[in-house]
């Protein structure tokens, strides 16, 4: 019994149990994605409860695009509680932007854009020109923006098996009013008393997601029927190869003098600033196959697909602690 | 079906937990190849000659630069049948928070022993802590048996004494198993080097565990009625309200007679709502949303609890407590709790003991030390709806938070505790 452990996605999903009636009903066994499902759903709503000017971080990336649908279930046929901000680093895929707009468009909520440009010609951060990735200048726009409509509560689509800093990170992440973590000042959280209790212009960052791991995302966007930006999906682009990924070809990235652009099929792992988020070869269309994929994948999200997390080993606990996501 | 098991590893600091989770998800093939590069250079960097798996869960820089384990990691394994939600906690007494945070949603503790020690006042304080936090299951690791030489009376010392321990701690089932971490033995793979070891390797018992979810009745936690915390009231366009929460104790069903509590008024549960559609039952652990059958007054903080097995309302009351607060808890103390969805003002009545973990046994006290866990009394300025512990972790259990830093300072559970119950009577 050594490698036949892995979650393989050709396993028969038993139907929920439907044992006989003796006067009441039964009760449906519940799945380990109804169970995340139930607990972000509860985190939610406790968060929305507790903090005053609470605020959804959407990027257009799968991980937020699963957070959005989960707060339509918590809070649907009513209005959500909060707005839905996107940092937008202008670094953006063009298919990313358009579902945003359609997204935000179909369900009729309020969207917020807090623009890294806006950050960098107020001077608020140093201009990096304008091919340097910028997802670390983010931090100083959503920080601004934090401030500017004092948000106390900023749900993220964060998951703790994304990276070690991550892991250990609660659910509710408290930071302070620099916008910092403090790794080892955490407040325990225990069973499911989420404590949201800030003074003015501290506020929290609340990760329902904390539990899921890429697989339960993909499962779940799958059983859900979630609509994604097209760029998930296997299709032709030119690329290059540089420092081991694959950068699609755009406005930002051309390929230097020494490098080869290519054109073959590829899709995203994940969304974020185009300078940096790297393809991976693959011929997945449907969300069937990108679960087979991820089942099998030998490298994780983030070693695959961002140049921003390869610096040091530390390098996200490092962001983290000033305030980025 | 996939299911899902919660468990927190824990025990004393060098026992080899952290190469212990490494080494099952490196044998499981949970290791991304990046991530085990990643520890590969660490390993290099740090002198040590071969990958060294411990790495695998210390994330934290300052971790790194002391070699210690401060906060809970969480690590994610999968089988075909179950995933694994894995807390994997500190050792050192100063983060016994952290631990408590770990172990508070856990189905089962996986506890890593050094079998050439043997138990550790640390080893005994985190079972203890994980039995009063409702764990009633060891899963107990006799670790670094290579040292040993596979030696079958150390594998017994460590089985005996944690025999004797998970008595005293009323737990209801412990599993011993003898395993080298560093080389894989009994972990994924069945050794060859114990063979008068009959029992199941690590992961084959992590499979067999009941995944009961840690909030459901099952083991000690016995269970009760129904109960519906209220998170979010609901105003649906159309008019009417339906009450958005989390359903524990028990199923709740479509017609069953509930009381809303603390207030006591009765009526029925007319539909309960998931989203996508009317259901007849909702089981332990669903976010659901119902309408009751007469319009009240119903606010988030109440609870909807099934009329004929409701809670006991009440503002005073005797409670185990975890205090994590930097100076002592005493009488008189006044404190913000946090109870299900309720928040209330408290005033700490009496302290009345503290828990000497080694003798498992409540000395008399007037206060409670950072890290220490006593019974104390409580009087809250509203009254809440309370379960004991032992029947239920969600209405069982509050957190106490200090007015002025909004710290979390204390874990709560109603009533005393079991276990010194047992060692008082025997
Ligand atoms: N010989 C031997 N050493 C081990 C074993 N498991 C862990 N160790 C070593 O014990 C030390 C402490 O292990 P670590 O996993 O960091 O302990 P933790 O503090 O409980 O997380 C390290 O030097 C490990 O290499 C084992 O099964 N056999």
């Amino acid at each position: 019994m050594s490698t036949t452990h892995l979650y393989s996605p050709d396993v028969a999903e038993a139907p929920a149990s439907s044992g006989p009636h003796v006067g009441r009903p039964e009760t449906a066994v519940l799945d380990h994605l109804d169970l995340l499902e139930s607990h972000a759903i509860f985190i939610m709503r406790e968060v929305a409860a507790e903090s005053e000017r609470p605020v959804l971080l959407f990027s257009g990336g799968k991980d937020s695009a699963v957070l959005l649908h989960l707060a339509l279930k918590a809070f649907r046929p009513a209005g959500l509680p909060f707005p839905i901000l996107h940092v937008d680093t202008g670094h953006n895929f063009a298919e990313v932007l358009d579902y945003r707009d359609r997204t935000v468009e179909a369900i009729g909520e309020r969207l917020l854009v807090a623009r890294v440009q806006d950050s960098i010609d107020q001077g608020r951060v140093a201009d990096p020109g304008p091919y340097a990735m910028r997802n670390r200048l983010q931090t100083t726009t959503l920080l601004d923006a934090i401030a500017e409509h004092g948000f106390d509560a900023c749900f993220g689509g964060a998951r703790r098996d994304e990276d070690k800093a991550r892991a250990k990170e609660r659910v509710l992440s408290f930071r302070d009013a620099f916008g910092q973590w403090d790794p080892k000042r955490q407040r325990p959280e225990l069973w499911q008393l989420y404590q949201a209790g800030v003074r003015p212009g501290e506020h929290f960052r609340a990760f329902p997601l904390s539990d899921w791991t890429e697989l339960d995302v993909w499962r779940y966007i799958e059983r859900e029927g979630i609509e994604l930006p097209s760029i998930y999906f296997a299709h032709r682009r030119p690329v290059v190869e540089r420092d081991g990924m694959l950068l699609a070809i755009s406005e930002w990235v051309q390929a230097g003098p020494q490098e080869r652009v290519e054109e073959t099929m590829v899709r995203f792992r994940t969304v974020g600033d185009a300078t940096c988020t790297g393809a991976v070869r693959s011929t997945a269309t449907t969300l069937g196959q990108i679960v087979d994929e991820v089942a099998v994948s030998r490298v994780s999200e983030r070693g695959a697909t961002r140049a921003d997390d390869k610096f040091s080993e530390t390098s996200m606990e490092d962001r983290k602690r000033e305030g980025y996501f | 079906m996939v299911d899902l098991l919660r468990f927190a590893a824990v025990g004393s600091v060098d026992d080899g937990k952290s190469t212990l989770i490494g080494r099952l998800l490196f044998d499981t093939r949970l290791l991304f190849d990046d991530q085990l590069e990643a520890v590969a250079e660490a390993s290099r960097r740090r002198g040590v000659g071969t990958v060294d798996l411990s790495f695998v869960t210390d994330g934290l820089r300052a971790e790194r630069e002391q070699g210690i384990t401060i906060d809970v990691a969480y690590r994610y394994a999968a089988t075909p049948t179950r995933k694994f939600v894995i807390a994997d906690c500190p050792g050192h007494v100063q983060y016994t928070r952290n631990m408590a945070t770990g172990a508070s949603t856990a189905d089962l503790a996986l506890v890593v022993v050094d079998a050439t020690v043997g138990l550790r006042e640390q080893t005994r304080r985190h079972t203890c802590i994980a039995s009063l936090l409702g764990v009633d299951q060891l899963l107990v690791c006799a670790n670094k048996m290579d040292l040993t030489g596979w030696d079958p009376d150390a594998y017994a010392r460590v089985a005996d004494e944690m025999a004797v321990l998970a008595h005293r701690l009323g737990v209801a089932s412990c599993t011993v198993v003898p395993v080298s971490a560093l080389h894989g033995d009994n972990v994924v793979d069945r050794s060859d080097a114990a063979p008068w070891y009959e029992g199941p390797t690590v992961l084959e018992a992590l499979e067999a565990a009941p995944a009961g979810r840690w909030a459901a009745a099952h083991g000690q936690h016995r269970g009760t009625g129904a109960r519906l915390p209220v998170q979010w009231v609901l105003r649906h366009p159309g008019g009417g309200r339906s009450y958005a929460g989390m359903v524990n104790g028990g199923p709740l069903h479509r017609g069953d007679e509930v009381v809303v509590l603390p207030d006591g008024r009765r009526t029925t549960v007319s539909t309960i709502e998931r989203f996508d559609g009317p259901l007849d039952v909702a089981p332990v652990g669903l976010s659901v949303s119902v309408r009751l059958a007469d319009d009240l007054d119903v606010s988030r903080g109440d609870l909807i609890a099934a009329a004929d097995e409701p809670p006991l309302v009440t503002s005073e009351f005797e409670a185990t407590v975890c205090w994590f607060g930097e100076r002592a808890l005493r009488g008189g103390d006044r404190l913000r709790l946090k109870h299900t969805t309720r928040v209330t003002a408290c005033r700490i009545g009496t302290v009345e003991s503290v828990l000497d973990v080694n003798g498992l046994l409540l000395q008399p006290a007037v206060e409670l030390a950072d890290n220490e866990i006593g019974v104390v009394r409580l009087l809250t300025a509203s009254p809440l709806a309370l379960d004991s512990y032992r029947r239920d972790r969600i209405t069982g259990s509050f957190v106490l938070v200090d007015e002025a830093t909004n710290a979390t300072v204390a874990a709560g559970m109603v009533g005393p505790p079991e276990l010194v119950e047992r060692s008082r009577s025997s």
